[in-house]
Formats: structure tokens, C-alpha cells, sequence
């Protein structure tokens, strides 16, 4: 049960934003625009780290409704983002992706965890300045919103069709701010 | 040295906001409505939530440009803040203050963090439902714009008395059409 009094057996983060859509509208604003706005990361790629920053959060509904969105997004070669939750390095993934990857998880830990080093290792892969900018950025804002859903104890399903349908949803429609019940 | 190229001499979450103002947007609307829309929880108790969060996270610029703000609305001096830093409970802050901040000091781990016990203390110190839902999401806002911040390797002034003394005009100009250069 959620902490808070929210409309009853509508999952995570939409439970939440329909209790409070003040802040909730800004919250899909941000994830439309990071996740689905012009950037040289494609949706799937940003997704995946949407997703993989959510299990390093062990937050289930983010990373299950994420990944679930980064299967979606990588069509036929959707095996990838389980291979990536398990241990990216060892994903059939460009070299740039990891080194991104490997940027994503120290901000999931805390900002200073990223040294020069982690950042000269992504140029060094062909990173360009936006590329690090939108990683950072989504391991951040998704350090939110795992620690927001979970936070508030929010309704989490167990049912992986569910999450199915979620995935579907999110790669076609993106992030609309759901009506009020 | 910021770990991108970001425009010159902007501290903290400047730089990167002037990088990329499309996601500022949101960032600026979100934290306007969170810390200073109409709450029962005043714009001073929101700041020194944000304040103490930033400073778990150990964010330099975002502890101390919150907490000059928080200084400003709770018209105290640099001491007081610092003392809810380090121990809050110790502190003159509200009851219903401090087991809100409990709760935010355990989002700040992590959302599971957070416990029953501690929500059903909060309520029986008068906590509504909103107040706790906006305090778990600023604590969780200001783990996004501290790992923003430090995330990219910005820099942030370390004289501590430049916060202090921009505290009034930043709580008066807030976060929404604010001119990043000034």
C-alpha cells in the first residue's frame, strides 16, 4: 500500500502524478523531452540507460517499465537490454555505449563518482559533449524518479505482461500526463 | 574544469542549463512549483529540505545556494543552518520539520529506505499527504540536480557569504525566466 492516499491499483509513477499533477506534468515534460526529444542517443539507447540505472536503484517498477520500453525500441535485437541489465560489459553493444553506460552508473552512486577519466575513455569512444550531457542527465533525473516511486511506495505489479503492454505504450506514445480518474 | 564545454564563468547549475535550455525548462518548472508554489509546508521549510538533502549528497553549490535562500526565509543566521545540516533533531526546527526531514534523509538512500514507521510518525505530527508526497519528491529532485551538477564536474565560488548575501534576490526572482548570467 502506498504511503500516501492514491487512486487505487494504478501503478508506480502514475499513481503519483495523478495525485499530484502540479509537479507531475514538469515530470513527464522532462522524461518526454529526455527520453524522446531530438538527441544523437537514439530512443532505445536511452531507454537502456533509463533502465539500467533503475536496477543499479533497485527500483523494480522503473527498470521493469523501462526495460520493457528499451525491448520495444531495439525490435529484433531486444535480447540486448537483458544481456545489459545482467552485466553490460559483456553486451553486444558499441564500445561508446558501454563507456556511457559506465558514466550513467557513477552518477547513479553520487555526481563525483565520474572522473576525467570516465569521461576522456567515452571521447576516446566517439562521445561528443551533448552525448555526456544527455547521460548524465537521465541518470539523474532517473535517480528521481526511482527514489519517487519507491519513496511513496507506490503500486508495483509482479505480472511481466504488464510490463509488456507499459514498454508498448511508452515506445509508441512516449510520456502523456495521465488524466485525472 | 567541467567535464563538457559549457559556457563560461556560470556556476553550478547554470553552465549546464545554458548548455541545453530545451531540459531547463522543466528542471525550472519543476523546482518553482516544488519550492515556491502555494504549500501548507512554507517556502523556508521547502529550501532547507532541499538544503539538507544537497548537503547528504554533499553538493557544494546546490547546499549552499539553497541554504543562503533558506537563510533568507527563516531570517536566521549561517549557524543555524549549518547546525540542521549536522543534526536537525538538535536543532529549534518543528517536530513535524524534523520527521519530515527524517523521511527525506531516507529517500535520499533510497525510496525503499523509507518506512512505514517513519510516515505514520510524520502523520501523527499533522503531516498531510501532500506535505509528505512534496517531501519525498524535492528529496528526490535534489538528488537529480545534485548528481546534475556534480555529475558534469561544474564549479561553484567557495566563498560561502556570496550565497548568503544572494539569498534575498534569488528567494525573491525564483526559478522560472531568471537571467542565468546575473
Amino acid at each position: 500500500m502506498a504511503h500516501i492516499q492514491v487512486p487505487d491499483g494504478v501503478p508506480g509513477i502514475r499513481s503519483l502524478v495523478m495525485f499530484r499533477p502540479e509537479s507531475g506534468q514538469y515530470l513527464y515534460e522532462l522524461a518526454q523531452l529526455l527520453l524522446r526529444g531530438e538527441s544523437p542517443l537514439t530512443e532505445a539507447e536511452r531507454e537502456l540507460i533509463a533502465a539500467y540505472v533503475s536496477s543499479r536503484n533497485e527500483c523494480v517498477f522503473c527498470m521493469c517499465s523501462h526495460a520493457a520500453a528499451a525491448r520495444h525500441l531495439f525490435k529484433d535485437k531486444k535480447q540486448v537490454v537483458d544481456i545489459v541489465l545482467d552485466d553490460y560489459k559483456t553486451a553486444p553493444i558499441g564500445d561508446k555505449l558501454k563507456s556511457l553506460l559506465n558514466i550513467a552508473g557513477k552518477v547513479q552512486k553520487n555526481g563525483k563518482e565520474v572522473l576525467p577519466s570516465d569521461v576522456q575513455e567515452a571521447r576516446k569512444q566517439g562521445a561528443n559533449d551533448r552525448e555526456i550531457h544527455d547521460t548524465v542527465l537521465i541518470a539523474a533525473t532517473f535517480s528521481m524518479f526511482n527514489r519517487y516511486v519507491d519513496g511513496l511506495a507506490s503500486f508495483t505489479p509482479t505480472d511481466p505482461k504488464a510490463y509488456e503492454e507499459m514498454g508498448a505504450r511508452l515506445g509508441e506514445k512516449g510520456y502523456v500526463l495521465p488524466k485525472q480518474s | 574544469m567541467a567535464h563538457i564545454n559549457l559556457p563560461e564563468g556560470l556556476p553550478g547549475i547554470r553552465g549546464p542549463m545554458a548548455f541545453r535550455p530545451q531540459t531547463a525548462k522543466p528542471l525550472n518548472e519543476l523546482a518553482e512549483v516544488l519550492l515556491r508554489s502555494e504549500n501548507s509546508l512554507t517556502r523556508g521549510e521547502r529550501e532547507l529540505i532541499a538544503t539538507y538533502i544537497s548537503s547528504l549528497n554533499d553538493c557544494f553549490y546546490c547546499q549552499h545556494a539553497h541554504g543562503g535562500i533558506a537563510q533568507h526565509y527563516f531570517q536566521c543566521d549561517i549557524n543555524y543552518i549549518d547546525a540542521v545540516k549536522k543534526d536537525f533533531e538538535s536543532t529549534t526546527i518543528s517536530i513535524k520539520l524534523k520527521s519530515l526531514l527524517s523521511i527525506a534523509a531516507s529517500v535520499q538512500k533510497g525510496g525503499k529506505q523509507v518506512t512505514p514507521q517513519q510516515i505514520e510518525k510524520a502523520k501523527n505530527q499533522g503531516a498531510t499527504d501532500f506535505e509528505i508526497h512534496d517531501t519525498v519528491l524535492i528529496a528526490a529532485a535534489f538528488c537529480m540536480f545534485n548528481r546534475y551538477v556534480d555529475g558534469l564536474g561544474t564549479w561553484a565560488p567557495q566563498e560561502r557569504d556570496i550565497y548568503v548575501e544572494r539569498g534575498p534576490r534569488r528567494a525573491q526572482e525564483g526559478y522560472l525566466n531568471f537571467d542565468l548570467y546575473k
